[in-house]
């Protein structure tokens, strides 16, 4: 797993570095601001451009690779988990994204995602949920709420819909975040902590589809009447209003939070420190070659063959 | 069973009557172990396999094992020769049943004369079958007496590699080695019980019962011992000389294995293979360490191989280089577990939607497993694309014996290439071979590339024009067909021209060139060929098949709609001659040379 990149010159990154190609998406779009949030949060964070990969399966959201001017992959329907988690665990060196939506993320790759959280693979994921398949224009999705007329559910949607954080902490990503893409200064916090953290990060925004569902998420906007309400997260402060506060360790009261009636609280419902796949494979490779020493593939070849004579 | 000193059935060899019996040297014989799954019967095979490598013998074996955790009638045959194995035997010269449903179902596997040593604790005899000889011996009981009695039978397999030992008059110091090996790790008491095991059924002398025992010559020593292992092994530890240190699975009979090996093997390689969530994910990842800058690998048997095509076709159309093994089973659907067939070869050419031109590759023994996988490899990275290797689950579990690699010339230390790529950077020139710049690369120009499964320009971006459309399909098409341009000359086994030219691919090698020394060996005029490069077929194939009056291909597949098999139907696209005909079944059994010879000499009047 040797990386051979030269020693780099201290290159700013700017946003303007990082913009590719002008968005396919429509006018008015959640999209955009998580895209501007984004790029805004790595020039804060200073990545090298070259260490970042965005890698998206397919889907209005996974157009994201092209828009953003770092290395990137835009994969088969379902898949960008497993495809980030290979790039991940063969290249730590690495900071690995992947975006989609709803569609992408909880329906054709909702397998991908239980698993990616269970191994903790060390990359950040965000998922657009716009409750609606956009790209195919307006078919049912599995965050679409009970009696959403779609085109697949011209009476309305009959199947009860995934909660994504109960889906997301059951699974056990170790950094779980809800935020809102018309609340661009909580969003980037919520990047932030998520790049930040050593593990599978997942921060699910809602985004909206202006075209296939306007105003879904209008109950979590202020600006359309609504409340965003951010959790308050314990300070450990041992004063009596932090009894109230969210313990963020705490999977049982993420459970809770993702109870709440909608549109619910927003922030950090769940975030743990455990081992990632990426250090668990290294420490075997670290104690396997520690044991046989230095050897060559020829040596190493040589010897697994005398063993079969 | 060559036997340079024949002997005459004795109907009444089952009384031991004299302690002294005759020895005859013979040059080759085929032995059937058959019993339950959980005897360890694998295990005689195992040893005998191995003492083949150290003794200058060749040796193919043969196994059938249920698809069942525990349990399930097994047999394990060996072939064992001072000469060249080509296949693991018609029928069987010597039979060791370990049960009633072992004897009735095997008895039939041996030759006429062939010899049946049988459990006499388990076993009744048909006494009035004359074709055969019988000799009962109760395995079972002088195992327990031997072991005592928390043991119980457990330990008969060894005990009757010592009773093969002294009937085969085979180097017990060599054994005795092999076996200290093989337990040693396992605790001193299960060595005891192994060694104690040996020597009751070498003391035994089963020769006494018989009337004779059997010198199984030595070959000619090249020196150095060979190396005995099976296919699936051979495959794996090919993938790591070839410069695999990334991939993922998921786990499918009779694949498995190979997966198992990779697992252990490559962290000692500073690499790491992933046991995924399910066959898409595991193709997936393999893609992504692909496109990380490794040569990486994914494989599986049929169903899982049907999973993986949606993510082959992004392989073709980002142009990642990727290794996929195909260990075929019988299928469709979940088919024949445990059998083996060579159905999936369109599959792998054809298996994705859309035009994915592959490379696809398939080993003809165990050792070529190795050479195949190492090659699968180089054509891997110098086509930027998706390289099947086809093997199958004969091939996957049976052991042979060979020399060890040249490892020297062959192996392949990989390379992470992450130097800054130039201004003039272009990931898929028209003319010229793909150049990827994995992430970790610093790009001069400024502009990182996106790989995408959308058609795309030079550059990587997506560009849908009928005219790129077209030049790119021409781009992903020719490199592929270029590869043949350097492969090695076909070998044609006999006469360069002749009446017949059997034609085969895989595993169907052994059997194929047996059936053809013996059809010469009769006077006819017949050579073979297996081809080891299936897509994009040898350039040298046309003018081979001129020199032939007819060329009939052999192969485990169905005769379709039309009556071809699927690499007859390929070769008859592909050269438009009416001289190629087809042998082709589906019984989940490798063939017999007689049922070639026969099936050859059918199809031909």
């Amino acid at each position: 797993m040797a990386s051979a990149t030269p020693a780099a010159e201290p290159e700013k990154l700017t946003k303007k570095a990082l913009t590719a190609d002008h968005p396919t998406w429509c006018p008015g779009c959640g999209d955009f601001a998580v895209l501007a949030s984004f790029y805004k949060t790595l020039e804060k964070l200073q990545i090298p451009q070259e260490k970042i990969v965005t890698i998206a399966g397919i889907g209005c959201s996974s157009r994201f690779p092209y828009f953003v001017n770092s290395h990137g992959l835009h994969f088969i329907h379902g898949r960008a988990l497993p495809l980030a988690s290979g790039v991940s665990l063969s290249r730590p060196d690495l900071h690995v994204f992947a975006f989609g939506g709803d569609g992408d993320g909880y329906s054709i790759g909702g397998n991908h995602l239980d698993h990616a959280a269970r191994k903790n693979i060390n990359l950040t994921y965000v998922i657009m949920d716009n409750f609606v398949y956009g790209l195919t224009k307006k078919q049912t999705s599995p965050t679409s709420p009970l009696g959403f007329k779609t085109k697949t559910d011209p009476t309305g949607a009959i199947d009860q819909p995934i909660n994504p954080m109960k889906k997301l902490v059951y699974g056990g990503a170790t950094f779980v975040a809800r935020t809102h893409a018309t609340q661009v200064k909580h969003m980037m916090a919520m990047f932030e902590r998520a790049i930040k953290h050593e593990g599978f990060s997942v921060i699910e925004v809602q985004s909206e589809c202006v075209i296939f569902y306007p105003g879904a998420f209008d109950e979590g906007n202020p600006r359309k009447g609504g409340e965003f309400t951010i959790i308050e997260e314990k300070k450990w402060d041992g004063t009596p209003e932090d009894e109230t506060r969210h313990d963020v360790s705490d999977n049982s009261a993420a459970f809770a939070l993702a109870n709440e009636e909608w549109p619910g609280r927003f922030g950090v419902y769940y975030e743990t420190d455990r081992p990632t796949k990426n250090k668990l494979e290294q420490r075997w490779i670290d104690e396997t070659k520690s044991k046989i020493g230095d050897a060559s593939t020829t040596d190493l070849l040589k010897k697994r063959f005398d063993a079969m004579k | 069973m060559s036997a340079t000193a024949t002997s005459a059935p004795k109907s009444d060899a089952d009384d031991p009557t004299d302690s002294n019996h005759s020895s005859g040297d013979i040059t080759d014989a085929v032995i059937r172990f058959a019993g339950n799954s959980q005897d360890g019967i694998q295990t005689i095979g195992g040893f005998l396999a191995k003492l083949a490598g150290r003794s200058a013998r060749e040796v193919m074996t043969y196994m059938t094992i249920p698809s069942t955790i525990s349990g399930g009638a097994s047999i394990f045959q060996v072939h064992l020769a001072s000469g060249e194995v080509l296949s693991s035997g018609d029928e069987a010269d010597f039979l060791f049943a370990f049960y009633q449903h072992s004897y009735d179902a095997h008895l039939s596997s041996l030759r006429d004369g062939g010899i049946c040593i049988y459990d006499s604790d388990h076993v009744t005899p048909d006494t009035n079958d004359k074709r055969v000889r019988h000799v009962g011996v109760p395995i079972t009981s002088i195992t327990v007496e031997a072991l005592g009695g928390t043991a119980r039978d457990r330990g008969k397999n060894i005990l009757v590699l010592g009773l093969v030992t002294a009937l085969f008059q085979l180097d017990r110091t060599k054994l005795v080695t092999l076996i200290e090996g093989q337990f040693k790790r396992k605790g001193d008491d299960i060595l005891r019980n192994a060694m104690v095991a040996f020597d009751a059924g070498y003391a035994y002398q089963v020769g006494d019962l018989l009337g004779e025992s059997f010198n199984l010559k030595t070959g000619e020593s090249s020196g150095a011992d060979h190396v005995t292992t099976d296919g699936n092994t051979a495959l794996a530890l090919g993938l790591i000389a070839g410069g695999v240190r990334f991939g993922a699975a998921y786990p499918i009979t009779p694949w498995t294995t190979v997966m198992e090996h990779l697992r252990s093997e490559l962290p000692k390689h500073g690499g790491l293979f992933v046991q995924t969530e399910d066959e898409l994910a595991a193709v997936t990842m393999a893609l992504g360490m692909a496109y990380a800058g490794h040569l990486s690998m994914t494989g599986s048997s049929g169903p899982g191989i049907s999973l993986k095509m949606e993510a082959l076709g992004y392989g073709t159309m980002a142009e990642l280089p990727l290794v996929v093994v195909n260990v075929q089973r019988g299928g469709p659907s979940t088919g024949l577990p445990t059998s083996v067939e060579q159905s999936d070869l369109l599959q792998a050419l054809y298996g994705s939607h859309g035009d994915t031109p592959r490379v696809v590759l398939a080993p003809i023994n165990v050792e070529d497993c190795f050479h195949t996988a190492v090659e699968a490899c180089r054509l891997a990275k110098k086509c930027s694309a998706p390289v099947f290797i086809l093997s199958d689950q004969a091939l996957a579990t049976r052991i042979e014996a060979f020399p060890e690699p040249d490892f020297e010339s062959l192996v392949v230390e990989p390379e992470l290439a992450l130097e800054t790529r130039p201004e003039d950077f272009v990931p898929y020139p028209l003319e010229g071979e793909t150049r990827h710049a994995p992430p970790g690369t610093k790009m001069a120009g400024g502009k990182y590339p996106v790989v995408t499964g959308l058609e795309h320009d030079a550059w990587g971006h997506p560009n849908g024009s009928p005219e790129m459309h077209q030049l790119m399909m021409d781009r992903r098409r020719d490199k592929i067909s270029k590869l043949a341009e350097d492969y090695p000359a076909c070998e044609v086994f006999g006469d360069d021209s002749g009446d017949v030219l059997l034609l085969g691919w895989g595993s169907t090698w052994g059997p194929i060139r047996e059936a053809t020394i013996r059809a010469r060996d009769k006077g006819l005029s017949y050579s073979c060929l297996s081809v080891r490069y299936l897509n994009p077929l040898p350039n040298d194939l046309a003018d081979i098949f001129d020199k032939f009056k007819h060329v009939v291909v052999i192969e485990m597949n169905d005769k379709g709609m039309y009556g071809f098999g699927q690499f007859a139907t390929l070769l008859r696209a592909r050269y438009a001659n009416p001289k190629i005909v087809s042998v082709t079944k589906t019984d989940g059994l490798t063939f017999k040379i007689k049922e070639i010879l026969q099936r050859v000499e059918d199809i031909l009047s």
